[in-house]
């Protein structure tokens, strides 16, 4: 080291750069900030302010809820010949085809429904989200007739036996439902509407207005319905909303609307179509009609957790402010 | 530098690495080995574009495949840049240097092309470009100067001598007919050795590395210089010098390596159970050949849905729950993580607080995987010399012929005097104290720095007034001219500066210059001096001729000053040799002894001066045979040479002792004052004697007054009799005994006094230290060690230092910390989990091998308690929270599967899930990682309680990892179970519309981003303007990647198609649900927070109260309350 008061110092040493870390409050880690404590104060403050959000808003969903008349009906287990009891002959009965499969059921309406109502098929036990079954379809195909062939994803329905492509192709639209209701008050007919049950984007941007049906069922194995080929698939909607395929093995798809109010009291016929093969997967079907208000069709669920989280924020807001003055720090 | 390049090497595999795995199962396997993350980014993208084409893959290809290129892209990116510094070698390789080739001439060449042989010319201020053999330079006598920065960070110039006969050979013409043959030493490490002979012209001359050119040192002071080329590339010795820095990983990131065991075997349970009874609803399908579930064409299905073959279908789908589950196997953790710790550096490196203006050295870095270790140091080893002191020597007192001068008081005689009492020093050791007593010595004002000198009877000439002035002149003329220093005399002034390579020397030199005896000239074969004749008062120019200067410790100097001028006088300085003292001056030896003995007691270094007159007869005999040793090219050269050395060194003149004060550094008391509060275990290992040691322990406040010492030590009476014996055997047994008794005798002090809480310190010398080190007296030196406050450990040579080091480390299973300065260090650094080197004085080495370096002891307060904490608790946090991210996300995929027959469809859009990791939760993760503070770094200083965290792991410890799991496990719960609960059949509109497998997906994704993201506003304490960005904005930007997504073509967006314009937003249900479901999932961690707080705290929340509530308000009682029952469940804990 060199004594001496810097003069005698090396040259080269006056032209070095300092490597002092310049000052900035990011690299220094001294941004501003704000700094939340977990005080009790804000713990109670949190709390309360839950449970006031909360409760009110539970409230009125089960009030909401409380508004929605909704009646639900199963079938499959009555629309079947009373002899038939055993599983096989349930089987037998619905793959037979000329069987009368025509039922009669009979609802009176408790309260007054107002238009539109909602008529739903339920069914349960059924896996509409298998992943065999979710993939096979062509979206390629549904749109444009260009793609007829692109149906690499739909085996074992993709092509007849001729090999001439299906459409459209895939296990969802061969399994289409196809059950039919029709409703009657007091013998006059009420009509459904079927029209607008689809999603918009589904009619305009998924199904092509000019893809007509090809040999769909024409197979052995005839799955579910059938489809008028003179129709173009966007206006097929009960396909598309079959197509759009349900989240849990429970479900229940759009039927159609009433658009007439029914009053209470009012004995309605329904006559069924049972179709669908429900019994060889122990499956149930479920005739629905529901009205709805702002939070849909009839919701409990949501608004008793709603009152039971603001509750439970408030007893722990209670419990909290009681600790703390027993026991302060 | 070089271990850069190590790492860039490293590096650089990652990007240029093109392997293909066959299976993915093989890259599971690399689970846990080292290297793991890196191996498998690399083969992902392999693996899955392979596994795309098969239909076992619950997602597309390219969805996967995209936000994984977008991730290695990054981290090449990374690699790219830091590998950058690989250019270097490109320009290296590419300089130009003049060499003389076969037409005569020098021609400029590549440095690539240099062969050994091959004669160079360089010029001044020029690298040399492989190691040389110095011929002759400008100068007449061939010397040359050197600087080594970039060897071993020495500033100071270093002279080379080429040898007489080719010092000549000026003229590029004058090589036409020069040949010689150089036998050297085979290449090596060793940077400060090297043996060779030159042949030329038939006779034989000795080489050393007084004419070796190392490469990567630069020519200075010298117009040119001609050289011959002996070592080239890798033969360098800087090359041979360039190791790898030992490969180090931070127990946090090894227990994370546990964490994936644990998430991997969970991986494995629950594709298990999903394969399971995916096998036996598979199996169930077809019944007695009649279709069961028809709609799915089991009677048509290929192998993988197969009824017929359901176990081979049910393992299939095993390997699908592999993948689909993948996400509870964070992956991109590693890459957060790496990112994290190189922004981590950056900070470390760019910390105001840690850059030390005097030397204008920042802290740095130089890994980052090591940043979170620092926060759970539990033992530090600390050299002492350049580490806790300044290793600039102050000369302060000298003996002489038995008078001791000096009247100033050092650092530690003030310690000593503030320990028994006297408080005529105020406040203890501060450097406005030490200023100030220096100034009142000096009296002129002028401090000179290397000399604190004060004594009016041989100052200003006065010292030939003194009974010995003899004596004196002598003494002082063996510290003018023993030494390498270099003078540099400023041409305008007159006054002369040193560069001297040990600061001890350098101190000499300006001691001898301020007494009248004034260095100012240096030439290969002389050395120049001012001297006041004691007789006139004159000042006379003096020049001696240096016959040969072979060590340090000797060197022989022909005396021309009269009278007579016919004699040698042998000059040569000494630590500690008393015993080859001539016999007849017995009682100033004595005298000198006890003022040695005194000083060493002041903390200062001493050393011994004598010397040694011969006339010249004698003296020609004895250098011919020192030649012939030192030309001899044997293995016993070194022999050879020690034994002619040891002939001349004999019978010498005992001329006194000079005393050299290393100051502390500054703030080196408080830091470690300090750091004991927090909980660190300070040992301190050094070379010093043992009376040293304990005086230094004193003055930076490792030893305290209230302190019981427990002293181990051989230096017993009995022992010393056995050693004159010479029976080896007996002073081993004797002092294997002695050592175990003492460490028993320390045990029961300790167990004695427990309870009353007196801290002990442990001293222990080299020679106990062997013992104590051996096997079977390791384990009870350790829980000794283990139960003082401090321990210092003298008298040890760097192999103990690394024993010591490794004991600890293994011993406890604690994080070590190791940090020195010196290259006797070294070991004990990369020993050490962490090894911390002071860029300080003596050079590189230490620094080169450690993993953090500073340029300061105190940095290491704020490195520890404020980088090392905050590194500590971002990491373990972040792990933490990735784990549970990636568990309540994963899990909800688990229920939904459960839901869906157990067929392997994922609940979500396969680009919903790619980008999970990538933009939804991963920034602010990042941002926990690089910018979380549990408190600030003032309140980190004022509270080291706090580093109790880090030390005793709270924070990864793993009831609280386990803790986050099933946090994460209990959300994903609340996530779907509250979602499908809620939609489930009912319409989720007014117009009557249910909610469909889109929907349910894009609710519950949802619901995970919001609660993911609020978990994690939750659970940080510190929110910059960029956390706010990141937390919010990534919630809003999965609902502006919904909207973008979903206005893409149906055939590209799929299931995303106008869900959320369309579909979801419109609907109050939508947003009442995803308040709901955020809230419940968040309400569980919310109340165990607050709980946890206000009845069972930990430290920082203590802390935190305490800054908010008033800084007065003292919590200390509830703190010291959590510390000790820490302490208790650590101790329970050993037991076990």
């Amino acid at each position: 080291m060199s004594s001496g008061d810097g003069s005698s110092e090396p040259s080269s040493k006056i032209s070095k750069i300092s490597k002092k870390p310049r000052y900035s409050r990011f690299t220094q880690q001294e941004l501003p900030a704000c700094k939340p404590i977990l005080t009790p104060g804000l713990v109670i403050t949190i709390l309360i302010s839950l449970a006031i959000i909360f409760i009110p808003i539970g409230l009125s969903s089960i009030s909401a809820s409380e508004n929605v008349v909704e009646l639900v009906d199963r079938y499959d287990d009555v629309c079947i010949p009373s002899n038939s009891s055993n599983h096989d002959e349930k089987i037998g009965f619905i793959q037979d085809a000329a069987t009368n499969k025509t039922c009669f059921r009979t609802w009176i309406v408790p309260k007054k429904m107002n238009h539109p109502i909602f008529v739903y098929y339920q069914l349960d036990n059924f896996y509409q989200n298998h992943r065999r079954y979710v993939k096979s379809r062509s979206d390629h195909q549904l749109w444009s007739p260009k793609s007829e062939r692109a149906t690499k994803l739909c085996e074992p329905e993709a092509q007849n036996d001729d090999d001439k492509p299906i459409v459209p192709c895939g296990l969802i639209a061969w399994s289409l439902f196809n059950d039919t209701y029709r409703f009657s008050r007091n013998d006059d007919a009420i009509e459904i509407n079927k029209k607008d049950i689809a999603w918009g984007s589904d009619r305009t941007k998924k199904f092509g207005s000019d893809v007509y049906p090809k040999n769909f069922q024409t197979r052995g194995l005839i799955g579910g319905a059938k489809l008028n080929e003179s129709i173009p698939l966007s206006q097929q909607e009960d396909l598309i909303v079959w197509m759009r395929t349900a989240a849990l093995p429970s479900f229940r798809k759009l039927y159609g609307r009433i658009e007439t109010d029914l009053e209470a009291n009012d004995k309605i016929t329904i006559e069924i179509q049972n179709n669908y093969n429900t019994y060889s997967f122990n499956g149930r079907k479920k005739l629905v009609i529901s009205t709805t208000t702002w939070i849909g069709g009839k919701n409990d669920f949501l608004g008793r957790m709603y009152m039971t989280v603001g509750g439970t924020s408030l007893f722990f807001a209670i419990a909290f402010s009681i600790l703390f003055v027993i026991k302060p720090r | 530098m070089s271990g850069r390049r190590g790492r860039g090497i490293h590096f650089s595999r990652l990007y240029s690495f093109s392997c293909f795995r066959g299976s993915f199962r093989d890259e599971h396997s690399q689970i846990g080995q080292k290297g793991y993350s890196r191996v498998v980014y690399c083969n992902d993208p392999d693996n899955s574009e392979q596994l795309m084409l098969s239909p076992l893959a619950p997602y597309t290809a390219s969805s996967i495949l995209w936000p994984l290129l977008v991730v290695i892209g990054a981290t090449m990116a990374k690699e790219a840049v830091e590998d950058w510094r690989r250019k270097q070698d490109v320009e290296a390789n590419n300089r130009k240097v003049k060499v003389y080739d076969r037409n005569h001439n020098f021609q400029h060449t590549r440095w690539k092309k240099l062969r050994v042989g091959d004669l160079v010319k360089v010029y001044k201020d020029e690298y040399f470009p492989a190691d040389l053999l110095l011929l002759s330079s400008s100068y007449e006598d061939g010397i040359c100067y050197v600087e080594t920065t970039n060897l071993d960070g020495e500033t100071n110039l270093k002279v080379k001598h080429a040898l007489d006969v080719t010092s000549s050979l000026h003229e590029d013409n004058s090589f036409q007919h020069f040949k010689a043959i150089i036998k050297c030493e085979d290449p090596n490490e060793d940077l400060y050795a090297f043996v060779g002979t030159l042949y030329y012209d038939g006779q034989q001359y000795p080489l050393s590395l007084q004419q070796l050119l190392v490469r990567d040192s630069k020519l200075r002071n010298t117009e040119f210089v001609y050289g011959v080329v002996v070592f080239t590339g890798h033969d360098t010795k800087v090359m041979q010098n360039a190791t790898d820095p030992p490969s180090k990983r931070s127990k946090i990131e090894r227990k994370m390596d546990k964490i994936i065991y644990v998430l991997f075997s969970l991986l494995i349970l629950v594709s298990f159970i999903g394969s399971f009874f995916f096998g036996i609803s598979t199996k169930k399908d077809i019944d007695d050949g009649k279709l069961k579930r028809w709609y799915l064409r089991p009677d048509a299905a290929t192998v993988f849905y197969d009824p017929q073959r359901s176990a081979l279908a049910a393992f299939f789908h095993f390997l699908t729950g592999l993948m689909l589950y993948g996400y509870l196997i964070p992956i991109s953790l590693y890459v957060s993580i790496e990112v994290v710790k190189v922004l981590q550096t950056i900070f470390i490196n760019r910390d105001q607080d840690m850059y030390y203006e005097e030397t204008d050295k920042p802290a740095h870095a130089r890994t980052s995987n090591l940043n979170e270790e620092l926060g759970q140091v539990d033992t530090i080893l600390s050299d002492k010399t350049g580490t806790l002191t300044c290793n600039s020597m102050d000369f302060v007192k000298c003996s002489i012929a038995g008078v001791a001068y000096g009247r100033g008081m050092t650092e530690v005689e003030r310690a000593l005097a503030k320990r028994k009492g006297d408080t005529h020093h105020d406040s203890g050791i501060t450097s406005s104290n030490i200023q100030r007593s220096g100034d009142d010595f000096a009296g002129s004002g002028k401090s000179i720095k290397g000399f604190n000198f004060h004594d009016e009877r041989i100052m200003n000439g006065q010292w030939v007034n003194e009974p010995h002035a003899d004596m004196i002149q002598k003494f002082f003329r063996v510290l003018a001219l023993c030494h390498t220093a270099i003078p540099e005399v400023n041409q305008e002034t007159g006054e002369v500066a040193y560069e001297a390579e040990s600061p001890d020397e350098a101190a000499f030199v300006i001691a001898a210059r301020e007494l009248g005896f004034e260095f100012f000239e240096r030439t290969q074969t002389s050395i120049s001096l001012h001297e006041l004749d004691h007789k006139s008062g004159r000042k006379i120019d003096r020049t001696c001729h240096m016959l040969v200067a072979l060590s340090l410790r000797i060197q022989a100097i022909l005396d021309t000053f009269p009278p007579p001028p016919e004699n040698v006088l042998f000059l040569l300085r000494v630590s500690v040799m008393f015993e080859r003292l001539s016999e007849d001056a017995q009682d100033s030896v004595a005298i000198t002894m006890d003022h040695i003995k005194r000083y060493s007691e002041a903390g200062l270094r001493t050393l011994v001066v004598a010397c040694r007159e011969l006339s010249e007869l004698e003296y020609r005999s004895w250098e011919e045979e020192f030649l012939t040793a030192q030309t001899s090219l044997n293995a016993d050269r070194d022999a050879l040479i020690e034994a002619a050395a040891d002939k001349i060194e004999r019978d010498l003149i005992l001329l006194g002792a000079t005393a050299v004060e290393d100051k502390l550094q500054k703030g080196v008391p408080e830091c470690i004052e300090k750091l004991e509060n927090a909980g660190i275990k300070i040992w301190v290992i050094t070379g010093d004697k043992m009376e040293t040691a304990i005086n230094i322990g004193y003055a930076c406040s490792l030893l305290r007054e209230d302190m019981k010492q427990i002293v181990i030590t051989l230096d017993s009476a009995e022992i010393s009799d056995l050693e004159k014996k010479g029976d080896k055997e007996a002073v081993a047994k004797a002092s294997s005994v002695s050592i175990t008794n003492q460490i028993r005798e320390g045990k029961l002090q300790l167990s004695s006094s427990e309870g009353n809480s007196i801290p002990f310190g442990l001293i222990i010398d080299g020679k106990s230290l062997t013992f104590a080190l051996s096997k079977n007296l390791e384990d009870s030196f350790l829980d000794l060690a283990n139960n003082c406050a401090s321990v210092i450990c003298c008298r040890s040579t760097p192999k103990q230092k690394a024993l010591v080091t490794r004991l600890v480390k293994k011993g406890t299973g604690r994080t070590t910390l190791a940090i020195g300065d010196g290259a006797n260090d070294v070991g004990m650094l990369q020993e050490a989990d962490i090894g911390v080197g002071i860029s300080g004085v003596e050079g590189m080495q230490a620094a080169m091998s450690s993993d953090f370096t500073i340029a300061q002891f105190r940095f290491l307060e704020r490195l520890l308690l404020v980088h090392g904490h905050w590194c500590y608790r971002r990491i373990s946090m972040m792990i933490c929270y990735f784990f549970y991210k990636n568990i309540a996300f994963g899990f909800t995929l688990f229920w939904f599967e459960a839901h869906a027959s157990f067929s392997g469809q994922p609940a979500y859009n396969d680009w919903y899930m790619s980008f999970y990791n990538v933009f939804f939760t991963s920034l602010p993760v990042i941002a926990l990682g690089v910018f979380d503070q549990d408190v600030s770094a003032r309140l980190c200083l004022k509270n080291p309680e706090l580093y109790q965290e880090g030390i005793h792991n709270i924070l990864f410890s793993w009831p609280r990892i386990l803790g986050w799991m099933l946090n994460g496990i209990i959300s994903s719960m609340i996530i779907f179970f509250f979602t499908t609960n809620s939609v489930l059949h009912q319409a989720f509109r007014r117009d009557g519309r249910v909610v469909d497998f889109e929907v349910l997906g894009v609710m519950m994704y949802t619901c995970a981003v919001w609660t993911v993201n609020c978990q994690m506003a939750l659970s940080i304490n510190y929110f910059t303007w960029i956390q706010h960005f990141f937390i919010w904005g990534s919630i809003a930007f999965w609902y502006a990647f919904l909207v973008m997504y979903g206005a893409m073509s149906p055939r590209i967006s799929t299931t995303a198609y106008q869900v959320f314009v369309e579909t979801c937003a419109p609907s109050p249900f939508f947003w009442l649900e995803t308040l709901l479901v955020v809230v419940s999932a968040l309400l569980p961690y919310l109340l165990y927070r607050s709980f946890q707080t206000e009845f069972n705290p930990m430290i920082h929340d203590v802390i935190q109260r305490r800054r908010l509530e008033s800084p007065e308000v003292e919590a200390s009682k509830e703190l010291s309350g959590k510390i000790g029952k820490l302490r208790e469940e650590d101790s329970l804990l050993s037991k076990l």
